[in-house]
C-alpha cells in the first residue's frame, strides 16, 4: 500500500516537472519578445535590460528554465505587465472562488445523480430507466454554455428569481450564494449526467454480484441489500469519478465565469490570453496543472484506500 | 476444400449483417445515426439549402423573430438570416469536429499501437507524454495552443486535436497490449512479417471497434470544443457563420431576442445528441461483454 502511494507520487512528480517544461517553452513560443511581455507598457531599453537580467532571458533556454522554475518554487510568478499586481496574488485572489463554484457544482452533481443513478439501476428496464438514461444523455449533449445562457434567460430575464451575472464574496453568505446557484448549476448538470450513468453501471454490476444474491438468500430486505452492500461498494468507482472529472469542471469553469461574469481563474485565463498578459496565464495554466495533478494522485489514494484489494495486495487492481 | 473457402468469405459478410440487424434493433441508436445522416447532408449541401448568403445584411430586418416574412427563423442583430447562417455554420462545426478527430487519430493510433507493441522505453516515455497532456484540463489547454497558434477553425482543431490525443493512444495501447500475445500475432512474427504489417494488416482491424466507438465520442465533444473556442472568439472568426459565434453574437440580445440565442445551442445540442446516441448504439452492439 505504500509502495502504491509512493509509486503515484513519485509518478505525479515527474508528470508535474514535465508539464512546467511545457508550460515554460510554450509561452516562450508565444510571439513576441518575452522581455517586453513581462514589462508594463512602453518599458524603457534599462527596464528592458533589468528583466532581462532578472530572468535570466539572456542566457541558453535551460537555465533560464531554471531560473524561473526557481521563482515559481519560491512562490514568485511575476508581475502582470497589464495590472503590475504580482501574479501569485492575483492567483491566490480568484483560486477560493473558481474552488467555490467547483465544490457547489460537485454537490449538485450527486445531489441529481446519484440517486436518479441507483433509481435507473434497481428499476431497470422500466420508464424511470428509460428516462433517467436519456435524460443523462441529454445533459451530456447540451453545450453547458448554452445551458447557462438559457438559465439566464429564464431564471434572471423572465422569472426574475436571480442575479444574471456577477459574485459576491463570502462576507454576505446568501448573496454569495444567490449569484453562485446559477453557474454551480450549469456546471453540475453536465457532472450529474456522467454520476448517474457510472452510478447506474457500478449498482448494476454490484447487484448482479454473488454477495447479493447471498445477501437477498438470507433473507435481508431490498433496502439493506440496496443500501448496505450494492451501494458502498458502487460508491468508490463514482468517488474516482468525481475526482477525475476535475479537469472538466475547471474546464466548465473557463466559460461559465465567462457568461457569469465571475472573478475565478477561469474567467481569468480568457482575459490574460486576450490581453497578451503572458506572465499571469503562464501562472494560470501553472496552478490548473499542478492543482489537477494533486486532485489525481489524492484521488487514487483515495482509491486505495476505500479498495480493499488494493490496500491487500499493495498495488493497483 | 472449396466449402471451407465458401465459409471463410460468408462469415465476415454474415457477421456485418449480424450488427447490422442488432443495430437496427435499437431504435434509439437509429434515431442517433439519422440525425447524423441529416447533419452532415445539411452540411454537404448547405450552399443549396440556404435561401440567403449567410453575410447578407438586411437593416430593415433586425432582430426579427422566426416567422417574419422571408426569414424562417428570424434575423439577427445585423439583419442576417438565421436559417441560413445555421446552416451554414454546420460546415464549420462539423469541420472542426471532424478534422479535429481525424488529427487525433491519425496521430495518437500509430503511436499507441507502437508503445503497446514494443513496450521496452518507448511505452513509459509516450505514458508519461500522455500523462502531461491530460494534466491540462481540456479548455485550458486548448485556449493556451489557441493563443500561441492564432485564432482559426483550423487552430481550433489542431488544439483540439491534441487535447483528444492521449485517449486514443491509451485505447490503441491497451488494445494492442491484449492482442500481442494471441496466436495469429506470434504467427506472424514467426513467419518474418514486418513490424509494419503486423501491426496495421493484422492487429489494426482488430482494435477498429472500440477506436470507432471512440470517434463518436470524440466528434461531439470536439463540435462543442470549437463551439467554445469560437464562442470565446479563438476559434471561426467572425463574420463566417458558426454556431459558437452565433451565441456569442446573441448573449447581449438574450432578453429582446432570445431566439437568437436559443437556435445556435439547439443546433449544437441536437448534432452532439445524435453523435451520442449514434455511439452508444454502436457500443453496445461491438461490445463483446454486452453480447455475451
Amino acid at each position: 500500500m505504500k509502495w502504491y502511494i509512493a509509486r503515484r507520487a513519485g509518478a505525479s512528480l515527474l508528470t508535474l516537472f514535465i508539464a512546467t517544461i511545457v508550460v515554460f517553452i510554450g509561452v516562450r513560443a508565444l510571439p513576441g519578445d518575452p522581455a517586453i511581455a513581462l514589462s508594463a507598457e512602453n518599458p524603457s531599453p534599462k527596464v528592458i535590460q533589468a528583466i532581462r537580467h532578472e530572468y535570466a532571458l539572456d542566457k541558453p533556454l535551460p537555465v533560464q528554465y531554471l531560473a524561473w522554475l526557481d521563482h515559481a518554487l519560491h512562490g514568485n510568478l511575476g508581475t502582470s505587465p497589464k495590472t503590475g499586481l504580482p501574479v501569485a496574488q492575483t492567483l491566490a485572489e480568484r483560486i477560493p472562488i473558481t474552488l467555490e463554484l467547483t465544490v457547489l457544482a460537485m454537490i449538485i452533481a450527486v445531489a441529481i445523480g446519484l440517486p436518479v443513478g441507483i433509481l435507473a439501476a434497481v428499476k431497470r428496464g422500466s420508464l424511470a430507466d428509460y428516462l433517467a438514461s436519456t435524460t443523462a444523455l441529454a445533459g451530456l449533449s447540451v453545450p453547458h454554455f448554452w445551458l447557462g445562457i438559457l438559465f439566464i434567460l429564464a431564471f434572471a430575464v423572465d422569472l426574475q428569481w436571480l442575479p444574471a451575472s456577477g459574485f459576491v464574496p463570502l462576507t454576505d453568505p446568501t448573496a454569495n450564494l444567490t449569484h453562485m446557484i446559477m453557474p454551480a448549476a450549469v456546471l453540475g448538470i453536465g457532472l450529474a449526467a456522467v454520476v448517474m450513468r457510472q452510478m447506474r453501471s457500478a449498482m448494476l454490476e454490484s447487484l448482479g454480484a454473488d454477495y447479493i444474491r447471498t445477501a437477498r438468500a438470507k433473507g435481508m430486505s431490498e433496502g439493506t441489500v440496496i443500501g448496505m452492500h450494492a451501494l458502498r461498494n458502487s460508491l468508490i468507482t463514482v468517488v474516482t469519478v468525481l475526482g477525475l472529472q476535475l479537469g472538466v469542471l475547471i474546464s466548465g469553469a473557463v466559460i461559465t465565469e465567462q457568461i457569469f461574469v465571475i472573478p475565478g481563474i477561469g474567467k481569468l485565463t480568457i482575459d490574460s490570453v486576450f490581453s497578451r498578459d503572458y506572465p499571469t496565464l503562464q501562472g494560470v495554466i501553472l496552478i490548473t496543472a499542478t492543482g489537477y495533478i494533486l486532485a489525481n494522485l489524492l484521488t487514487d489514494v483515495a482509491y486505495s484506500l476505500l479498495n480493499p484489494r488494493i490496500r491487500v495486495s499493495g498495488g493497483a487492481a | 476444400m472449396s466449402s471451407i473457402a465458401a465459409t471463410a468469405t460468408v462469415a465476415p459478410a454474415r457477421r456485418g449483417s449480424r450488427l447490422r440487424r442488432r443495430f437496427a434493433r435499437r431504435p434509439v441508436a437509429v434515431v442517433g445515426l439519422v440525425g447524423v445522416c441529416i447533419v452532415v447532408l445539411v452540411a454537404l449541401f448547405a450552399p443549396l439549402i440556404a435561401p440567403y448568403s449567410p453575410n447578407a445584411s438586411d437593416y430593415h430586418a433586425i432582430l426579427k423573430p422566426p416567422g417574419t416574412s422571408g426569414h424562417l427563423l428570424g434575423t439577427d442583430d445585423v439583419g442576417r438570416d438565421l436559417f441560413s447562417r445555421l446552416v451554414v455554420g454546420t460546415r464549420a462545426s462539423l469541420t472542426a469536429g471532424v478534422l479535429a478527430t481525424v488529427l487525433a487519430v491519425v496521430v495518437a493510433v500509430p503511436l499507441g499501437m507502437i508503445a503497446g507493441y514494443y513496450r521496452g522505453w518507448v511505452d513509459p516515455v509516450l505514458s508519461r507524454i500522455t500523462d502531461v497532456v491530460l494534466s491540462f484540463p481540456f479548455l485550458i489547454l486548448a485556449v493556451g495552443l489557441a493563443a500561441i497558434l492564432g485564432p482559426s477553425l483550423v487552430n481550433a482543431a489542431i488544439a483540439l486535436a491534441v487535447a483528444q490525443v492521449p485517449m486514443f493512444v491509451r485505447i490503441a495501447r491497451g488494445e494492442v497490449l491484449s492482442l500481442r500475445e494471441q496466436e495469429y500475432v506470434q504467427a506472424a512474427v514467426v513467419n518474418g512479417a514486418p513490424t509494419r504489417v503486423i501491426l496495421f494488416r493484422h492487429m489494426l482491424p482488430n482494435i477498429l471497434s472500440p477506436l470507432v466507438v471512440q470517434v463518436t465520442v470524440a466528434i461531439p465533444a470536439a463540435i462543442i470544443g470549437a463551439a467554445v473556442l469560437s464562442f470565446l472568439g479563438l476559434g471561426v472568426q467572425p463574420p463566417t457563420a458558426a454556431w459558437g459565434t452565433m451565441l456569442s453574437e446573441a448573449q447581449q440580445y438574450v432578453s429582446q431576442a432570445p431566439w437568437f440565442a436559443l437556435l445556435p445551442g439547439l443546433a449544437i445540442a441536437l448534432t452532439t445528441l445524435s453523435f451520442n446516441l449514434f455511439g452508444d448504439g454502436l457500443r453496445d452492439v461491438l461490445d463483446v461483454r454486452m453480447r455475451s
